[in-house]
């Protein structure tokens, strides 16, 4: 029974580390949005939708893959987060959440309905053939797609972090993050570093999306499950920290997927908002969270 | 009398006579209208009521909750359960729905209050607390779990166990409606609701000044998660079954502010003014819906009508229609 | 005198009204727009939007082809049929049904979930109008009481013992019997209702193996690795899944990777397995999975009619049985107004109560509803996938294609 019930343990572990590194990557978008400029992105998981169905589009119509269209996709969200937020969201920040909230909730509400009149409501998924592949280490079994995407992940990240630590602009954006006022004083672009840092969220969650579209097929209406486990997520890494984001990602896939193999699998999800009210109460700034809030 | 004076206080006239013209006008709105359009009346005046009820919280007291339907749902599920189980009519089956939501407001209040949660992170502990008793009443067989809650439907109209056609069931939403909006107004002009407006603009400063923040704060969920249970004891009886997807759903939640926040957050009017505007809207829009039969496009248009509305009238609708009508009394 | 000034009285009060509610809501653009006319008005509720989208959409051509078939089939009727979305949301499904009425309609069909079916039921017997349930397992529905409704659906335990009753018979027939079994359950209200079923209605049935696990999970799973595994530990000879479809999809890709090759797959009456989107995305790895679910019956001529209709108007869509029971529900309907030859409530009423349909399209005896306005005349048939096609194995006399069972493995040759 031990030696049975600790290898199907570390199988889970296994599994939950490779899936919560793609969640760490859908929350990564969330926490630099919110970090920098102080925005609940409530469209969230609308976004990744749209990052799903257009990785499906290039399968379906091109035979792209979802990991070689993933840049282009990337570009596409920076783009059009760029122009959301110099358009829309810009003449809201600082405002009351109530506002923003709305705001975020009617766009929302346009990129879900907006799939579903085009893509209609079918569920839509790619057919590769790693999807039925696995890799066999020792008696552990490695999923071939979420390795593939968990690898990915760690890339993206990777190229983030080069960005925010050794670009001009990055270190403007962390600046501007860090201290609105002293940026402005010291003649930072702030509006365009706004916009900036909204495009390299949406890009973020474009590129999760690709990945994503390769473990589950997608259909319009998962999107608020998306945005939830986004928050969870950033919430209990540190909202606002990039490395929390992947923290919490990883933190979300493994305590969920022990919980499925310890629990009935349908209370999983009540542990990960369990695990929320938590850390809300006890550390709200989140595991890796700066100080005070 | 006295204690209609006082609640009218320095109010317009031309506000009153409105305002008595409108509950004329509704209480006599059965006997002359069809029942599709009793059916919308009846949907408006359910959201002006639990808009009323949210805007205790984040209107009067600034507190934003996006988990009310944490509450409505309580609610209605333990009245419903009693009624199911053990026959007790929802009369007496609310008190019990109305203290397991106040407990649960308290619980959600006190943490998130003592552990100063403000703004967004108190909006995420909410929206928690209202995913956890989702996911906790799919497996809780006593109430249905995820295979619904089922009341027996009666044909007769029994008003000891609420059960009828919708015209009992528009007099009861009425009822609460215009009780909510006179408790609101005497809230407004009491010391308490003095105390919320000033913790609403500066916590710190009103806790400087003697305010007690906490107290203050914990009274206005409490009343708030009261209400909406009331609601959703209401809802619960009108539409004779339950469904944790949809009782406790984030979607449930977000449908209870968007008329406060669309009418006008913090104004008495603008939660029964957004209940107009977003419901009319919503019909309207169904209906080029099935003209047009392009799924989702009555919601695309819903939505491209809260992004105009948030863009140009981020104060909401009521105060700047009270102003092009000249009617000058504002709550805040 | 009194009369009059009561008149006068109403009017004005109607037209400030009026005025009120023309402000609040614009009138519904549909009285504008052109109607077709027919012999009876049918009001389709479905939800088109919203997150059961998917079905209503399927449903909804089950409607779209209806008259087309009723005229293949020389039917000397024609139904005005008027669509309605509920936006899978009960409040909107109940003043969708109150406004098909307002607008003349005679009937109501719908509407698949059971939360927005008993929503439109109460109005329906509010206001007197017949309601036909297309689709809609929950058993409450026809336990009401409700003079106005009648379903032509099986119910949860009705499903149920249907499809354990064949899984014997598919042992018979194959020579194969499993002695262990795991249910895999989503938990969504349908899911919840089928795993409680099978688990209170097991014992009565005499099965002859033993369901060693239950195991549920949430309907928005992103994945299902812990899950299939934990089945897979209990070393059951048999899966007995309750799916969606996405679920579905997650379910058998995890079955591949983990290796888990069980005797059978077999579907006792859920969605999922069967459905166009699934042989799309698994492939060969969709055959020889077994469905236990009532069935279009394929010898039938009218299901003929529909094949071909349905062919010829969605070329790339697979007629399945959502599209099946909407078109047997307006069939239903059809049918009530050439016996009563009226558009009146109660002649309605009266002729749905004497319906008997021996011509139609899903699998089992003549449509007829019993005292509580329940067809239990369904009969299940078993699906098996095979080339990439739902294909009717069992009842033999309904059958297009011989049993496979056991399954072959995922890597087995006769999987192309």
């Amino acid at each position: 029974m031990t030696a049975d019930f600790l290898l199907n343990l570390a199988q889970a572990i296994v599994n939950g580390l490779l899936t919560g590194m793609v969640y760490g990557l859908m929350a990564l978008g969330l926490s630099v949005i919110f970090g920098v400029m102080r925005i609940v992105n409530f469209a969230h998981g609308e976004m990744m939708v749209v990052g799903m169905y257009l990785a499906w589009m290039g399968f379906e119509y091109l035979q792209v893959s979802p990991l070689l269209s993933l840049p282009v996709i990337a570009l596409l969200f920076f783009g059009a987060g760029y122009l959301l937020q110099r358009s829309l969201i810009s003449p809201f920040i600082g405002r009351p959440e109530h506002q923003q909230f709305l705001l975020l909730l009617a766009v929302a509400i346009l990129l879900v309905n907006a799939s579903l009149a085009i893509a209609g409501p079918d569920s839509r998924g790619v057919q590769m053939e790693s999807q039925f592949d696995s890799y066999e280490v020792g008696p552990l079994v490695f999923d071939a797609v979420r390795l593939h995407a968990a690898l990915a992940a760690v890339a993206i990240a990777l190229l983030l972090w080069l960005f925010f630590t050794r670009t001009r602009t990055g270190k403007s954006i962390r600046a501007a993050a860090d201290n609105n006022l002293a940026a402005l004083v010291v003649g930072l672009d702030v509006r365009r570093l706004y916009a900036f840092t909204f495009g390299i969220g949406a890009a973020c969650v474009g590129a999760a999306g690709a990945l994503m579209i390769t473990i589950i097929p997608v259909s319009p209406f998962l999107a608020v499950e998306y945005t939830l486990l986004a928050f969870v997520i950033v919430i209990v890494g540190g909202l606002g920290s990039m490395t929390g984001a992947l923290l919490g990602g990883l933190l979300i896939g493994v305590s969920e997927a022990v919980a499925g193999l310890l629990l009935q699998p349908s209370l999983k999800s009540m542990f990960s908002f369990g695990l929320l009210i938590l850390v809300l109460l006890l550390r709200p700034q989140g595991l890796l969270g700066k100080g005070s809030q | 009398m006295s204690f209609v004076r006082r609640l009218a206080g320095n109010a317009p006239p031309r506000i009153l006579w409105s305002l008595a013209i409108l509950l004329a006008l509704l209480l006599v709105a059965p006997a002359v209208l069809g029942k599709y359009w009793l059916s919308v009346l009846i949907l408006i005046l359910y959201f002006a009521f639990v808009g009323q009820a949210w805007n205790i919280m984040m209107g009067f007291a600034g507190q934003l909750s996006l988990g009310h339907a944490l509450y409505a749902g309580l609610g209605g599920y333990i009245a419903a359960g009693l009624y199911f189980h053990y026959g007790i009519g929802p009369w007496a089956g609310l008190f019990a729905g109305v203290a397991v939501a106040v407990l649960a407001g308290a619980i959600v209040g006190y943490l998130g209050f003592r552990f100063s949660l403000a703004g967004v992170y108190f909006a995420l502990l909410t929206i928690a607390f209202a995913e956890f008793t989702r996911l906790a009443f799919d497996h809780w067989q006593w109430a249905g779990g995820s295979g619904g809650l089922f009341l027996k439907v009666e044909h007769a109209t029994d008003i000891v166990n609420l059960r009828g056609g919708p015209v009992l069931f528009y007099y009861v939403i009425l009822a609460l409606a215009a009780g909510a909006f006179i408790l609101c107004r005497a809230l407004l002009r009491s010391r308490l609701g003095q105390y919320w407006l000033a913790i609403r603009e500066d916590a710190e400063a009103a806790q400087a000044v003697g305010v007690p923040v906490l107290r203050c704060k914990m009274i206005a969920i409490v009343i708030s998660a009261a209400l909406t249970a009331l609601a959703g004891v209401w809802n619960a009886f009108y539409y004779n079954n339950l469904f944790p997807e949809t009782a406790f759903a984030m979607g449930r939640s977000i449908e209870i502010t968007l008329a406060p926040i669309i009418g006008g957050l913090g104004t008495l009017f603008g939660p029964i003014v957004g209940a107009v505007v977003l419901t009319g809207l919503g019909e309207a829009f169904t209906d080029l819906g099935d003209v047009l039969r392009i799924p989702g496009i009555k919601q695309i248009f819903y939505g491209l009508a809260l992004l105009v509305i948030v863009m140009y009238r981020p104060a909401g609708v009521w105060p700047w229609l009270a102003n092009k009508l000249g009617l000058t009394e504002r709550q805040s | 005198m009194t009369s009059r000034k009561t008149f006068t009285r109403r009017y004005l009060g109607q037209t400030a009204l009026a005025g009120a509610t023309l402000i609040g809501a614009p009138l519904p653009l549909r009285y504008a727009a052109a109607q077709t006319t027919g012999n009876l008005k049918v009001a389709l509720l479905l939800p088109t939007s919203g997150i059961q989208a998917q079905i209503g959409q399927a449903c909804r051509r089950g409607a779209d082809i209806a008259n087309d078939v009723f005229t293949d089939m020389k039917l000397p009727v024609k139904l005005e049929i008027v669509n309605y979305d509920t936006e899978s949301k009960p409040d909107v499904a109940r003043t969708q049904a109150e406004k098909a009425i307002d607008a003349g309609c005679q009937m109501l069909v719908g509407a698949f979930d059971s939360g927005q079916t008993i929503a439109i039921a109460q109005v329906a017997e509010q206001r007197g109008v017949p309601l036909v349930v297309n689709i809609a397992a929950a058993p409450q529905i026809t336990e009401q009481g409700y003079k106005f409704v009648v379903r032509n659906f099986p119910t949860a335990p009705m499903l149920i013992t249907g499809a354990l009753s064949l899984h014997k018979e598919i042992f018979k027939v194959s020579g194969k019997t499993p002695k262990t079994a795991v249910l895999m359950g989503v938990n969504d209200t349908f899911g919840t209702s089928m795993v409680n079923g099978i688990k209170a209605l097991f014992p009565k049935l005499d099965m002859p193996y033993e369901i060693v696990d239950t195991i549920t999970y949430d309907p928005a799973a992103k994945d299902l690795s812990v899950e299939v595994g934990r089945a897979k530990a209990t070393k059951a000879e048999l899966l007995i899944p309750v799916n969606r479809l996405n679920d579905a999809k997650l379910m058998i890709q995890e079955m591949v990777k983990q290796r888990w090759e069980p005797m059978g797959v077999m579907n006792p009456g859920a969605p999922g397995l069967y459905e166009q989107d699934f042989f799309k995305t698994m492939g060969k790895y969709s055959d020889f999975l077994i469905s236990n679910v009532p069935w279009l019956d394929p010898k039938s001529a009218m299901t003929q009619s529909l094949e071909k209709r349905h062919a010829a108007k969605f070329p790339n869509d697979q007629l399945d049985i959502n599209a099946g029971f909407t078109f047997e529900g307006l069939l239903v309907a059809a049918q009530a107004w050439i016996t009563a030859k009226s558009t009146k409530a109660d002649a309605l009423m009266d002729a749905l109560r004497k319906t008997k349909i021996d011509q139609h399209v899903i699998i089992g005896g003549p449509i007829q509803f019993d005292a509580k306005g329940q067809n239990v005349n369904i009969k299940a048939a078993a699906v098996e996938n095979l080339k990439r096609k739902p294909t009717v194995v069992m009842p033999v006399e309904s059958a297009a294609a011989p049993l496979v069972f056991p399954m072959p493995g995922w890597n087995d040759k006769r999987r192309t």
